[in-house]
């Protein structure tokens, strides 16, 4: 039975529509095919592949430390949701957290901005640092403004798009700012959030007029607006159409300069187009860590090797 | 699903029995709307019956009517005596005073249930602890389904008598001793026991409605670096307005109808409190509209009273009416920015 | 990957003005006031708990009112207490069978849409209007003689208060809770239910009677049971159209019609009565009373309680 190979893959640079393509291979798991099972459909992944071609720049010192989680763990009642992970998170790289379903990415990711502490019965143990100061002494509103979350579904308020951008300006000011003096900062994080040019005319749209893929940029603009340091996105286009997907990949990838990008995704395509870092979870805990590069060519762990195969996940 | 439901009964298969004249899906569509029709033509009926007895009332009177002069006490009692020994028919009514009353009872009542309640239910909602939410919530169902005269019992042995002994001094009793009596019953005891009355009302709406706001748009917010109570207030509490005016709406309506238990504690004195008595003026009687129905209803037999209590009447209807308008009105600009349903 | 910096010194966050001083108000304000109403509740819970328990006496519960002057033998409210059982029946009995065709109607078939929007408009404006003017109406609907065989005459003047008299005024103020909730209920029914049965060849008349009702059961008995509550504790059309006579009083010997057509009264008659502002004039006996007619509408709600949950508990739809 002929069987279509998969699509190629091709890694977002940042630069799309000004420098010319180039096509890779999908992640092949970079081992002997004995080594892999092949599926139903008789896919065995080849053993031989070409690398993907250095990452421009990715090399130079301009990764900004911001945070450092050390020894973390959290626990939800008796049950170990993350155990004992370390890692740290940089200014100017996309860190994906990936896994299968259940290994603790999105607790992982929601103890960087303390949202467990929502959760009856959440307790942690270890170390998260921002800029070198503990979370837990800081002020959870204070943190979360510099460390904002986007969530899988889009939830914009049920007010106006304006209002929407502007929720975070107004409310985290001593006293609340005229629309005028926020206009400019509301224009500016549509732009960075690559909404503007379709709301441009009408500003004061409700938001929930809008399609899921615009909603969802809109919460990014949202989360953009309060200048923040870390963005966390929790699988953001997880709900999205392919389209939608694409424009918000590509707006990840120009925002890593200004803010250090953690996205949790269960999809290994994205996963590989978009990040620079990659921490591969597996039961709660830490398997591997390290460049997209290593992480999808030549990866240490036999899971990762597995996971990243898809042999299982 | 039992598959008993689809075996049994040629009769409800209309094609096995084919067409005898009406088929049972358009006799029963006309019996069913039959009866609608009966119930709303009743309503309707009943409408018009109020409004046309009440008319000589209103013909008589003009728009005086709706304003004061002389005593209603004496205006009642003048209108029942002509149409009881049968003299000329007096309608001579000037319901200022009733309406006074009712106006501020209704309002200061509503105006201090909706403060209290908001934050009642915000509070029951969001920020009380597991356990005392589990024992709030039927206790406010309770008290909301507690009957009227309940209430009125309790004010007319409880509030009236402490306001009456210990808040009302002897010199203010003596300040207006001619005209009316201080006694405790009065505006404040009727304000009182009617915010208790409307408030559980209230409260078991706001918190439902509180309650359905989406948890995403909260935690959104939080995430978002916005504080606890910033976040209910600003993205709850917004979104569920429509659903603060409708609880409003249904608490003024129920205010306004409230008849016995109002009229057990407010005097039953015809008379307009005058804000320009200071303190006085809490302590003073006097007797809205629903009142004034029930006390007067002896009289009934007498046909000018009849046309002077259902134009009364006339008039809590068409405040009823005109209060499900204005929610109406008032939900019309919120429903812009809200969920696309 | 090796060259790390530290980050630029951010200005700092003045994290007291995450917690503005409005927040804090507002956030105390929603504790004071909660926290008020819960004594309040108490207060009025126990109040009436405590004054009830101490004048009630079983013997109340079991002889009638009597005249008289010393309060120890005024009776008890035995025939109110039956008036309230009979009224809320009666009133039910008329308002569920209407008020679940007119839900049906309203839901199921709807056509022509004028008059459904007529009906519900009007459906919702019963359920605010104030039972004052329902009973004024009623008055002088059952003053006319075409209605005299519902009531008593005396001396060719129709006495027009009467059990009916009352129970039909009644059906109305139960009936728009009946409305509301068969209508919630129904319309909580996925469509594909009804197109399931209609598949089938099933009529809608035959779908509904088989299908949605027992489906929408837990809906039309929570309805019922608010609609109960409404016509117990209302006290303004049994002040004027069941004629507040303080024991049964029958038109004539015929067993039951008789008392039908007769006079009484209810337990909010009977507070009403003694109440200091009545002719009576005994709080203990309003207070007892009083208790038990609570203990009556508190069984309601735990009802309403026991079906909703039983309900959430049954089967689901998906």
């Amino acid at each position: 039975m002929e069987v279509r190979k998969p699509p190629p893959v091709r890694r977002l640079t940042g630069n799309e529509g000004s420098a010319p393509r180039v096509e890779v291979a999908p992640p092949p798991p970079g081992i002997a095919s004995h080594d892999v099972a092949s599926n139903g459909n008789g896919y065995r992944p080849s053993s031989t592949f070409a690398p993907p071609p250095p990452q421009t720049g990715r090399d130079s010192a301009i990764a900004i430390d911001r945070m450092e989680v050390d020894e973390l763990s959290v626990a939800y009642g008796a049950k170990p949701a993350v155990t004992s992970v370390s890692l740290p998170i940089r200014q100017g790289e996309v860190l994906a957290l990936i896994g299968p379903s259940g290994c603790g990415k999105t607790t992982l990711l929601r103890s960087l901005n303390r949202l467990t502490e929502l959760t009856r019965g959440a307790s942690l143990s270890g170390l998260i640092t921002l800029d070198g100061v503990d979370i837990a002494t800081m002020d959870p509103t204070a943190l979360r403004r510099r460390v904002t979350m986007v969530f899988q579904q889009p939830n914009p308020f049920p007010m106006s798009v304006f209002d929407n951008v502007a929720y975070v300006l107004r409310e985290q000011a001593k006293r609340r700012p005229r629309r005028a003096a926020v206009r400019g900062a509301v224009r500016d994080a549509l732009a960075r959030a690559g909404l503007l040019d379709e709301v441009a005319d009408n500003l004061d749209h409700p938001a929930l007029r809008l399609s899921g893929g615009q909603q969802q940029r809109l919460c990014i603009a949202r989360a953009l607006a309060a200048h923040p340091e870390v963005l966390l996105l929790d699988e953001p286009c997880s709900a999205l159409d392919p389209v939608s997907t694409r424009l918000i990949e590509e707006l990840i990838v120009k925002l890593r300069e200004d803010v250090a990008v953690v996205i949790v995704t269960h999809n290994l395509q994205q996963a590989y187009r978009i990040a620079d870092r990659v921490a591969f979870m597996y039961l709660g805990e830490l398997v591997e860590y390290g460049s997209a590069h290593r992480m999808f060519g030549s990866p240490r762990e036999q899971r990762t090797r597995e996971y990243v195969g898809g042999a299982f996940g | 699903m039992n598959e008993e439901y689809f075996l049994e009964q040629d009769r409800d298969h209309e094609f096995l029995e084919g067409n005898r004249g009406l088929s049972h899906d358009q006799r029963a569509e006309l019996g069913l709307g039959a009866l609608v029709f009966v119930v709303v033509g009743l309503l309707v009926a009943m409408l018009a019956f109020v409004l046309h007895e009440a008319w000589p009332s209103f013909a008589h009177n003009g728009l005086r009517w709706f304003g004061g002069g002389g005593s209603v006490d004496q205006q009642i009692q003048a209108i029942f005596n002509s149409g009881e020994y049968k003299t000329a028919p007096v309608y001579t009514f000037h319901a200022w005073p009733l309406i006074w009353s009712t106006i501020l009872i209704t309002l200061g009542a509503v105006a201090i249930a909706f403060v209290t309640s908001l934050f009642v239910a915000v509070f029951i909602v969001e920020f009380a602890p597991a356990w005392l939410r589990r024992i709030l919530e039927p206790v406010v169902r309770l008290l909301a389904s507690v009957p009227s005269v309940i209430y009125g019992l309790a004010g007319v042995l409880v509030i009236v008598p402490l306001i009456g002994n210990h808040l009302i001094t002897q010199s203010e009793k003596a300040s207006v001793t001619p005209t009316i009596q201080l006694s405790g019953a009065s505006l404040l005891a009727a304000v009182l026991i009617l915010t208790v009355m409307i408030a559980p009302i209230m409260i078991a709406v706001f918190a439902d409605g509180l309650q359905a706001v989406p948890r995403g748009w909260l935690e959104g917010s939080l995430a978002l670096g916005i504080n606890e109570w910033r976040t209910f207030w600003k993205v709850a509490v917004r979104t569920a307005r429509p659903v603060l005016v409708a609880g409003t709406v249904l608490a003024t309506a129920r205010a306004l109808g409230e008849a016995i238990m109002v009229g057990m504690v407010s005097g039953g004195v015809g008379f307009a409190p005058n804000p320009i008595d200071g303190l006085v003026f809490f302590f003073e009687p006097s007797q809205p509209l629903a009142a004034a129905i029930i006390r007067n209803t002896e009289g009934l037999s007498s046909p000018p009273m009849k046309h002077t209590l259902y134009a009364i009447a006339a008039v809590l209807l068409f405040s009823s009416a005109m209060l499900s308008v204005i929610g109406w009105a008032a939900k019309q600009p919120m429903r812009r920015y809200a969920v696309v349903s | 990957m090796s060259a790390v910096t530290t980050a630029p010194v951010r200005k700092p966050d003045s994290s007291s003005a995450s917690w503005r001083l409005s927040d804090r108000l507002g956030l105390g304000l929603a504790w004071l006031l909660g926290l008020l109403f819960c004594a309040i509740a108490a207060a009025i819970v126990v109040y009436f708990l405590v004054e009830g328990i101490r004048y009630l006496r079983p013997s109340l519960l079991v002889t009638n009112p009597a005249p008289a002057a010393s309060e120890s033998q005024t009776g008890g409210f035995l025939d109110p207490l039956l008036g309230t059982l009979i009224l809320g029946t009666m009133a039910m009995a008329i308002a569920v069978p209407v008020g679940v065709g007119i839900a049906v109607w309203l839901s199921e078939f709807g056509r022509p849409t004028g008059l459904a929007r007529v009906a519900e408009s009007s459906v919702e404006m019963m359920a605010g209007e104030p039972s004052v003017v329902l009973a004024l109406f009623g008055l002088s609907l059952f003053g006319l003689h075409a209605l005299g065989f519902l009531s008593q005459s005396t001396h060719g003047v129709v006495l027009g208060q009467s059990f009916f008299a009352a129970a039909a005024l009644l059906s109305l103020v139960g009936l728009p809770l009946v409305v509301a909730s068969t209508r919630e209920g129904l319309q909580a029914i996925p469509s594909h239910v009804r197109e399931a049965s209609y598949a089938v060849g099933k009529t809608k008349i035959a779908t509904t009677r088989r299908v949605l009702l027992p489906a929408a059961r837990p809906s039309v008995i929570t309805g019922t049971m608010l609609g109960l509550g409404r016509v117990i504790s209302d006290t303004a059309i049994v002040l004027l159209l069941l004629g507040g006579t303080l024991t049964f009083q029958a038109a004539n010997s015929t067993p039951v019609l008789g008392l039908l057509r007769g006079t009484g009264d209810t337990l909010t008659g009977y507070i009403y009565y003694n109440a200091p502002t009545g002719d009576g004039n005994q709080p203990s006996k309003a207070y007892a009373a009083a208790f038990v007619l609570m203990l009556l509408v508190l069984a309601l709600n735990l009802g309403v309680d026991f079906v909703v949950s039983r309900s959430r508990k049954a089967v689901t739809w998906k």
